[in-house]
């Protein structure tokens, strides 16, 4: 664009409103290499900024040193004048801070704008946005919706000041980034650049890649991306060389002056001006449309900058048109190398699957996705519908407890578009979406979601008139389905298309039609293809034969994506034969590391059955199975219990063999003679036996009996959960029934269920003296609202006397003296 | 710059402390059964892997004065630090983490498999002190060249060392930024297995040097040595 092009559009926006400016910094960015300013923090240092001090206060008791500042980066270059608003948020600015946040970024965008009318040169002013400084939950305690409202707020108080656009920096967290990029897209339409900070091996601090965070950012939509702080310019080119090859949209560099180094208290950086020029030319040749400086940099390293990178012709922006879904810590991409979606998180004739759903049993879906990923999956399909059930918050719960223990991608499939808007707003990634299908009810309906939030959309080949016959019709839905997602502004490569599994015991021809329209998708439309494989032998006996040959058959004919049980043996064997003949598989390298342990395993027994066959019987102990409950070995009790469920009753099995062993172990614990990890590995083994003989009572219409329910939680404020998950474990084998509130819990939360389910104990746990504070006021307002409730308390930090003195009924020590503990409250 | 990869790029394995792990787990001199020896190695396998150490320090100028301890971006009074800084001119501020993929891993097998949950909580622990003790004899190397003498780190909530200095370490050292470490409400640092202290300098080297546990006046710890 030329210059006086974009004059006109400074002044149109500056007068008639914001459309115009935001036209003109997306056409510029189009056009040429634009320059970003340089660091703030030590030149605020260097005038007279105390340690401890917040700079952004600066913008209002001293703004004419932000307009200097300002001033001078774009009187070197500088096209983009970043506002003096890294951390100042609603956590540090509020009522009772001394300002505002919303005064703080109005001065600070008004000092931007001063600086750019007294330079007499045209400039964007960039609202800037940090990160809170907070780890979002799970792992720390800021809520994800509380973030989303934090970066809103500022966003939207930039924008009304007159910001031209919106640049979130500094992002070492993609969910948290997340959260201000829909804040800033849902209080403002301003442009948004999004920077994050990537270590020296191009990893983000909780671990992302370059890959999954640009699959996110641009799902998001956002207006270019990038990378700054952290690093120099040397230790970033590498990383810069992978975000432009992945990358669609304009790329962001923002180094530091080198690396730091303390001296004196004072950090100072390794790179002058002049070679942080040098380095900057290179990142512009590479590709990079926005280069500027992070810390430590300084008006002249911008000059040099601009400078040096002079007459360089901008690398035109490719789309890369590659089909990606991210996690928070990887990108899968859907292409030729198969990709295998685990089935298993769905309830669909699952009987035990839907137990776990109407109970809230998260553990057994965790336990679902831990396990799918053993064996090989790369993405987890999670369907929790169920029509009992309150579908979207429990689809919320679990995409939220699954990214938070398991690093894959997530495919979000509901046709409740609650549930899936709720998913796709608190995933930490881009999920895949399952699914969209030719009707323009679904297509208006899932489309806008895709848009806002961003994601791989799952397209079934069907519409108004229902499944097409014949491969050619269901190319025409798939070709209509492609326009109209263009129209909502996604390309091809967020579409899958599913193309439809018919079973062939109904239909003899539909393995050949499915085959065909996989085929054709790929050749003619230049699509990509996933099929929902385990339908096609509904009906038919021993089913992996015909499920696993027409899988190869679909994986030869270009299929990209296969929805399947990955713990099923067949399936993978085709899966891992595939890669290896298909050449995906460089030297068999995955093949011979997947059967590695099944060659040792024959070779074993080849070996053992010529010396004269296996060790039989091998345990004379009078029980295996209390002893596989003693000493931990979980399969050995769960085959033990198998084997005398045959002959002998259930309740036999728990009060002759499991309790005394159980008790044997607790006693052994409190004697000292075991130590914490065997007492553990007991109780799983327990556990796992006591499911077995569950089962088989409700076979012959009977119950264990539970002995009471129970609330654990860790108090509000504490984070750590460990000591509270040891309780829970061995108050459950006991026979109890635990309401685990998790962590962090309000008091209020903890009452209000004690009311409600009218227990009569409960066990709380806090790991740190500045979270005992709160287990008091648990406890003062359990006994005054529940007084018939018995409070027992442990951690870290307590002792019997500070129990006492809090008001506990009882200061447990360690596990085994709270189920001491509960056995005496419930008999009594 | 520090990360785990490159300590053991030295060629050489991490130098696990079993005794250290095996003291967090509450081991007093049982005997060790086959699968439980065998979980701890799988433990300290998976944190090899899981692991991304990370670390940050600064120097400021430290004055004491009428019993507060002036650090230049604290003040503070702590009878147990002053003991700890006599004759010391300079302090080192330090922050240490193993990062947020040892907290995803407890997280996953807190909800799973606590048998395994509490040996990764052990060992992890471990290996955050080994890892802080390792840099911190390098730091001490290096100053010793420069002729400073380093004492002993010591934490925010060792003995009466205000835990709530945790926040001006914090934004001394640009600890979320730097290396990820974040502060909840209560003060206590997201991702868990991290570590704040101050060592202090002095020109003068003493002779006795108690550190760890010892150095810490809390005497009813569960976790002392």
């Amino acid at each position: 664009m030329s210059k006086d092009v974009r004059r006109v559009g400074k002044r149109i926006a500056h007068t008639a409103g914001r459309e115009e400016t935001i036209m003109n910094i997306r056409e510029a960015i189009q056009e040429r290499i634009l320059f970003c300013d340089g660091g703030m923090g030590s030149l605020l240092q260097a005038r007279g900024l105390k340690p401890g001090e917040l700079p952004g206060t600066w913008n209002i008791t001293h703004p004419e040193v932000l307009v200097e500042i300002h001033r001078a980066y774009l009187e070197a270059g500088a096209d983009i004048v970043t506002t003096n608003t890294f951390g100042v948020d609603g956590i540090k600015y509020h009522e009772g801070s001394g300002f505002l946040v919303e005064d703080v970024i109005r001065a600070a965008v008004r000092n931007g704008r001063e600086a750019i009318r007294l330079s007499g040169r045209d400039g964007f002013i960039a609202l800037d946005m940090g990160p809170t400084g907070k780890l979002l939950k799970p792992l720390g305690d800021l809520d994800f919706e509380d973030a989303v409202r934090l970066f809103g707020q500022i966003a939207s108080a930039g924008a009304k000041e007159g910001a031209d656009l919106i640049l979130i920096e500094t992002m070492s967290d993609s969910y948290e980034a997340k959260a201000a990029v829909l804040g800033a897209k849902e209080s403002c339409d301003l442009p948004i650049f999004v920077t994050m900070t990537f270590d020296e091996k191009g990893k983000l601090l909780t671990g992302g890649t370059p890959a999954s965070v640009i699959a996110m950012l641009e799902g998001l939509g956002v207006d270019a991306l990038g990378i700054n702080c952290g690093l120099g310019p040397v230790q970033m080119k590498g990383i810069v060389k992978e975000i432009l090859s992945l990358a669609s949209i304009p790329v962001i560099v923002n180094p530091n002056a080198g690396l730091p180094r303390s001296e004196n208290g004072q950090t100072v950086y390794d790179i002058d001006a002049d070679t942080f020029a040098d380095r900057m030319k290179e990142m512009a040749c590479m590709g990079a449309r926005v280069v500027g400086g992070c810390c430590g940099t300084t008006p002249e390293h911008i000059r040099r900058t601009v400078e040096c990178c002079k007459g360089i012709e901008p690398v035109p922006i490719k789309r890369k048109g590659r089909t990606v879904v991210s996690s928070f810590a990887q990108a899968v991409e859907i292409d030729r190398d198969p990709v295998i979606i685990g089935e298993r998180i769905n309830p669909t004739g699952k009987s035990k699957f839907k137990q776990a759903l109407r109970d809230h049993n998260l553990e057994y879906i965790l336990q679902e996705g831990v396990s799918q990923q053993e064996h090989g999956a790369h993405v987890l399909d999670v369907n929790v519908g169920l029509p009992e059930i309150d579908e979207p918050s429990m689809m919320e719960e679990v995409v939220k407890e699954l990214q938070s223990i398991i690093e894959l991608p997530l495919q979000i499939d509901t046709s409740d578009l609650k549930a899936m808007e709720r998913a796709m707003r608190v995933y930490n990634g881009k999920p895949l979406i399952n699914s969209v299908n030719g009707k323009e009810e679904s297509m208006r309906e899932v489309f806008p979601l895709v848009k806002k939030y961003g994601g791989v959309v799952v397209a079934l080949a069907l519409d108004e008139d229902g499944i097409p016959e014949t491969a050619e019709a269901r190319l025409q839905v798939a070709e209509k389905i492609y326009r109209t997602a263009a129209e909502y502004g996604i390309g091809p490569e967020d579409i899958v298309i599913d193309a439809l599994c018919m079973t062939i015991s109904s239909d003899s021809q539909g393995a050949v039609t499915t085959l065909e329209t996989v085929r054709r998708v790929r050749g003619e439309l230049g699509g990509k293809t996933i099929l929902g494989v385990s339908n096609i032998s509904f009906g038919l006996p021993v089913r992996e034969n015909i499920n696993g040959t027409f899988f190869a058959m679909a994986l030869e004919n270009g299929l990209n994506a296969a929805i399947i049980n990955p713990n099923s043996d067949a399936m993978m064997r085709v899966y891992h034969s595939f890669r290896a003949l298909r050449g995906f598989d460089d030297r068999c390298g995955d093949y011979i590391q997947a059967y590695a342990d099944e060659a040792a395993r024959r070779k074993a027994a080849a070996e053992t059955k010529k010396a004269g066959g296996a060790e039989s019987g091998k345990s004379n102990e009078s029980s295996p199975l209390a002893s596989g409950i003693e000493r931990g070995l979980k399969e050995q009790a769960v085959r033990a219990v198998r084997e005398l469920l045959e002959v002998r009753e259930p309740m036999d099995l728990i009060n002759q063999e499991m309790i005394p062993a159980l008790d044997r172990v607790g006693k052994g614990f409190e004697a000292g003679t075991i130590f914490l990890p065997q007492l553990l590995m007991s109780a799983e083994a327990a556990k796992a036996a006591f499911e077995l003989v569950r089962e088989s009572l409700q076979a012959s219409g009977g119950e264990q009996e539970k002995k009471g329910e129970i609330i654990l939680a860790t108090v509000k404020g504490d984070i750590h959960d460990i000591g509270k998950n040891i309780v829970k474990v061995l108050l459950e084998n006991y026979g109890y029934e635990v309401l685990d509130l998790g962590k962090d819990v309000p008091p209020k939360r903890i009452v209000d269920l004690a009311e409600e389910r009218q227990v009569k104990l409960v066990g709380l746990s806090a790991l740190m003296t500045t979270t005992v504070p709160s287990m008091e006021e648990t406890i003062r307002l359990l006994h005054k609202r529940t007084p018939w409730v018995k409070v027992m308390v442990g951690g870290a930090v307590l002792t019997k006397e500070y129990a006492d003195s809090m008001g506990a009924d009882q200061y447990c020590r360690d596990a085994m003296a709270s189920v001491n503990y509960a056995e005496g409250i419930f008999a009594g | 710059m520090d990360r785990m990869e490159k300590w053991l790029g030295t060629g050489k394995c991490f130098p696990w402390n079993d005794k250290e792990i095996l003291r967090y787990l509450g081991h007093r001199g049982q005997e060790i059964p086959e699968n439980v020896d065998k979980l701890i190695q799988e433990c300290k396998r998976e944190l090899e892997q899981a692991a991304a150490a990370r670390s940050v320090w600064r120097e400021y100028p430290l004055n004491i004065q009428d019993h507060v301890l002036d650090m230049t971006f604290v003040q503070t009074r702590s009878k147990n630090l002053e003991k700890n800084l006599k004759d010391c001119q300079q302090i080192l501020v330090f922050g240490a983490t193993l990062g947020s993929g040892v907290d995803i891993l407890l997280h996953r097998y807190g909800r799973l498999k606590m048998s395994r949950a509490v040996v990764l909580q052990a060992a992890s622990a471990a290996m955050l002190e080994t890892y802080c003790d390792w840099k911190n004899e390098a730091l001490r190397q290096e100053y010793q060249e420069k002729g400073w003498y380093m004492r002993p780190r010591f934490s925010p909530g060792y003995g009466d060392f205000p835990l709530k200095c945790q926040k001006e370490i914090g934004a001394a050292l640009e600890m979320s930024k730097r290396i990820g470490v974040t502060l909840t409400d209560s003060l206590l640092m997201a991702p868990s297995k991290s570590v704040t202290a101050v060592m202090g300098l002095s020109r003068k080297p003493r002779i006795c040097s108690v550190q760890g546990c010892e150095a810490c006046g809390k005497e009813d710890c569960a976790y002392r040595r």
